[in-house]
C-alpha cells in the first residue's frame, strides 16, 4: 500500500498506519513525514491541557461535536503518561469520546509519554502532521497539564485552552502558574460545582499580573462538560481567538517560531548523532579519564575534540 | 525508540460492570503493555473502528452478557472488512468449554474464563504478538 497517497486520501487505515511509523521512529517514518509536509499547515491547531480529572476528553468530545456540526472534520491525539515503573500505560481518554468513533468525520488516537517528554513532544507534532496532511480542519491535542514538558506538546497548537475546575484548593496554585501563561482559552469545567465564582476571580487577577506582549486578553468560560452547556461558548471564543491570531499575523509568527524551533532541535539531533559516530567511545572514554584525574580539562577536551571532528 | 506492544481492551455487549476487564487492563500495564481502555457497552462496529484509528497489535474483549458466539466473531469480521491485519483477538469472560472451539475457528486466538491468572494472558500475547 502506498501509504502516503493513501492518508492523502483520508484512509484512515494509512493515517493509523503513519502514526505508528512516527511513535515508533519507524525507517519509513522520515520518509513518509517529507512526502506529507507540502500538505500541512491546513489544519488548525488547538491545545487542551489542564489538571487530570478536569473533564478534557469530555469536553474535547463535545468540542468535536459542536465542531462537526459547524462543518469541520476533526482529528484528535490525547496523550497519557506512561507508567514510570513498567513502560506501560492505560490510555483511557477514548471513554469519553465513544460516540465520536463512528463518525466518519473524526480521527482519534491515543498516545503515552513513553520515555522522553521532549522526544514526545517532536512526536505529538509529527502525529499533527499526519492528520493535517490527510485532510482534517480541526485538531485538538489532549494532554495533562502538571509539568513543563507537558506544557511543551501544547506548544504545537495555534491556540491552546487551559481547563481548571473548581474546588481543588492549593495544589491547583502550581499548577496554574506552569499553565496560565500558555492559555489563549480558559474554561472553568464542572461548573456545577461550588467555587466557580472564587476560582473565576483568582484567574482574572492572575491574567492581570501576567505581562502579556499581546493585547489579547484571555476570554473565561464557564462549562458543564457532561451536560453539555457552556459548549458553543467556548467553541466560539476558540474562534474568536483564532480569528485574531488570523487579523494579527500572529499565527504566522507563531508557527514560524514553531518552525525554527523545530529544525534547531532535529539539527541537535543530528549533530549528537554525528558526533558518536565520528568520535569513538574509547577515544570518549580516555579523555575522561584524563579530566577525571586532572590531567586534562573539560574545556580543552571539548575544544579538541571539536576540532578532530570538524577538520 | 523501543516499540511498545498496544492492546484494546474492549466490553462488547450490554452488560453492565467493568471490573474483570479493568484488572486485565492494569495488569497488561503493569507487564509493559500500552492499553487502550474504551468502556462499557461498546457495538462491534465501534471496537473494531477503535482497533484501526489506534494501529494496536492486540484487541482484548471481555463478556459477561453471553452473547459472545456472536459478538465476538462479529468483530473479527468487521476488523478484516476494514484491512486490519496481523492483530491478535482474544477473548474472557463466561464463556462455556463448548463454545471455545467455535470461537477458535472464528478467528479468536485464545479464550481465557474467569479465574485464569492474568500472567497467564500476558505471557500468551508476548508468545503470539505478531
Ligand atoms: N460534575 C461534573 N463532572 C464532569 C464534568 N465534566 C466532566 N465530568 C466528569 O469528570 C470525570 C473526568 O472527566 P475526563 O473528561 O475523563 O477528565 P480528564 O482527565 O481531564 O480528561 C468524568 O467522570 C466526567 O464524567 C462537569 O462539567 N461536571
Ligand atoms: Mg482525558
Amino acid at each position: 500500500m502506498d501509504i502516503v497517497a493513501e492518508l492523502l486520501n483520508g484512509s484512515k487505515l494509512a493515517i493509523s498506519r503513519a502514526i505508528t511509523a512516527v511513535e515508533n521512529e519507524y525507517g519509513d517514518a522520515v520518509e513518509i513525514l517529507q512526502k506529507i509536509y507540502p500538505h500541512t499547515g491546513r489544519a488548525y491547531v488547538i491545545g487542551i491541557t489542564g489538571p487530570p480529572g478536569a473533564g478534557k476528553s469530555t469536553l474535547t468530545d463535545k468540542l468535536t461535536k459542536e465542531y462537526r456540526s459547524r462543518g469541520k472534520t476533526v482529528g484528535i491525539i490525547a496523550v497519557d503518561p506512561s507508567s514510570p515503573f513498567s513502560g506501560g500505560a492505560i490510555l483511557g481518554d477514548r471513554i469519553r469520546m465513544n460516540e465520536l468513533t463512528m463518525d466518519e468525520g473524526v480521527f482519534i488516537r491515543s498516545m503515552a509519554t513513553r520515555g522522553s517528554l521532549g522526544g514526545m513532544s517532536r512526536k505529538t507534532a509529527e502525529a499533527v502532521k499526519v492528520l493535517d496532511a490527510a485532510g482534517k480542519d480541526i485538531i485538538f491535542i489532549e494532554t495533562v497539564g502538571v509539568g513543563q514538558s507537558e506544557v511543551d506538546i501544547v506548544k504545537a497548537a495555534d491556540t491552546t485552552l487551559v481547563v481548571l475546575v473548581p474546588g481543588l484548593g492549593d495544589d491547583i496554585q502550581a499548577i496554574k502558574a506552569g499553565i496560565l501563561e500558555i492559555g489563549d482559552v480558559f474554561a472553568i469545567n464542572k461548573a456545577d460545582r461550588d467555587g466557580v465564582e472564587r476560582l473565576h476571580i483568582e484567574i482574572e487577577m492572575m491574567l492581570d499580573l501576567d505581562q502579556n506582549e499581546t493585547e489579547w486578553r484571555p476570554k473565561i468560560t464557564r462549562t458543564i462538560a457532561s451536560q453539555n452547556q457552556g459548549v458553543v461558548e467556548l467553541v466560539d471564543s476558540i474562534e474568536e481567538h483564532a480569528a485574531y491570531m488570523v487579523k494579527t499575523g500572529l499565527i504566522q509568527k507563531r508557527r514560524f517560531a514553531r518552525t525554527r524551533n523545530e529544525i534547531l532541535t532535529m539539527l541537535d539531533e543530528a549533530i549528537q548523532a554525528y558526533l558518536k559516530k565520528k568520535v569513538a567511545n574509547s577515544r570518549f572514554e580516555a579523555l575522561t579519564e584524563e579530566v577525571s584525574q586532572r590531567k586534562n580539562d573539560p574545556y580543552s577536551a571539548v575544544k579538541s575534540i571539536l576540532a578532530e571532528v570538524l577538520k | 525508540m523501543e516499540k511498545r506492544i498496544r492492546v484494546l481492551v474492549a466490553k462488547p455487549g450490554l452488560d453492565g460492570h467493568d471490573r474483570g476487564a479493568k484488572v486485565v487492563a492494569r495488569a497488561l500495564r503493569d507487564a509493559g503493555f500500552e492499553v487502550i481502555y474504551t468502556g462499557i457497552r461498546l457495538t462491534p462496529e465501534q471496537i473494531a473502528e477503535a482497533a484501526l484509528q489506534e494501529d494496536v497489535n492486540v484487541v482484548a474483549l471481555s463478556l459477561l452478557s453471553g452473547a459472545h458466539n456472536t459478538l465476538f466473531p462479529r468483530i473479527v469480521e468487521i476488523m478484516k472488512q476494514k484491512g486490519i491485519k496481523d492483530v491478535l483477538t482474544i477473548g474472557g469472560g463466561v464463556i462455556p468449554d463448548a463454545d471455545i472451539p467455535g470461537l477458535k475457528a472464528a478467528g479468536i486466538a485464545e479464550v481465557f474464563t474467569p479465574g485464569t491468572p492474568t500472567e497467564k494472558i500476558i505471557e500468551f500475547i508476548k508468545a503470539n504478538v505478531k
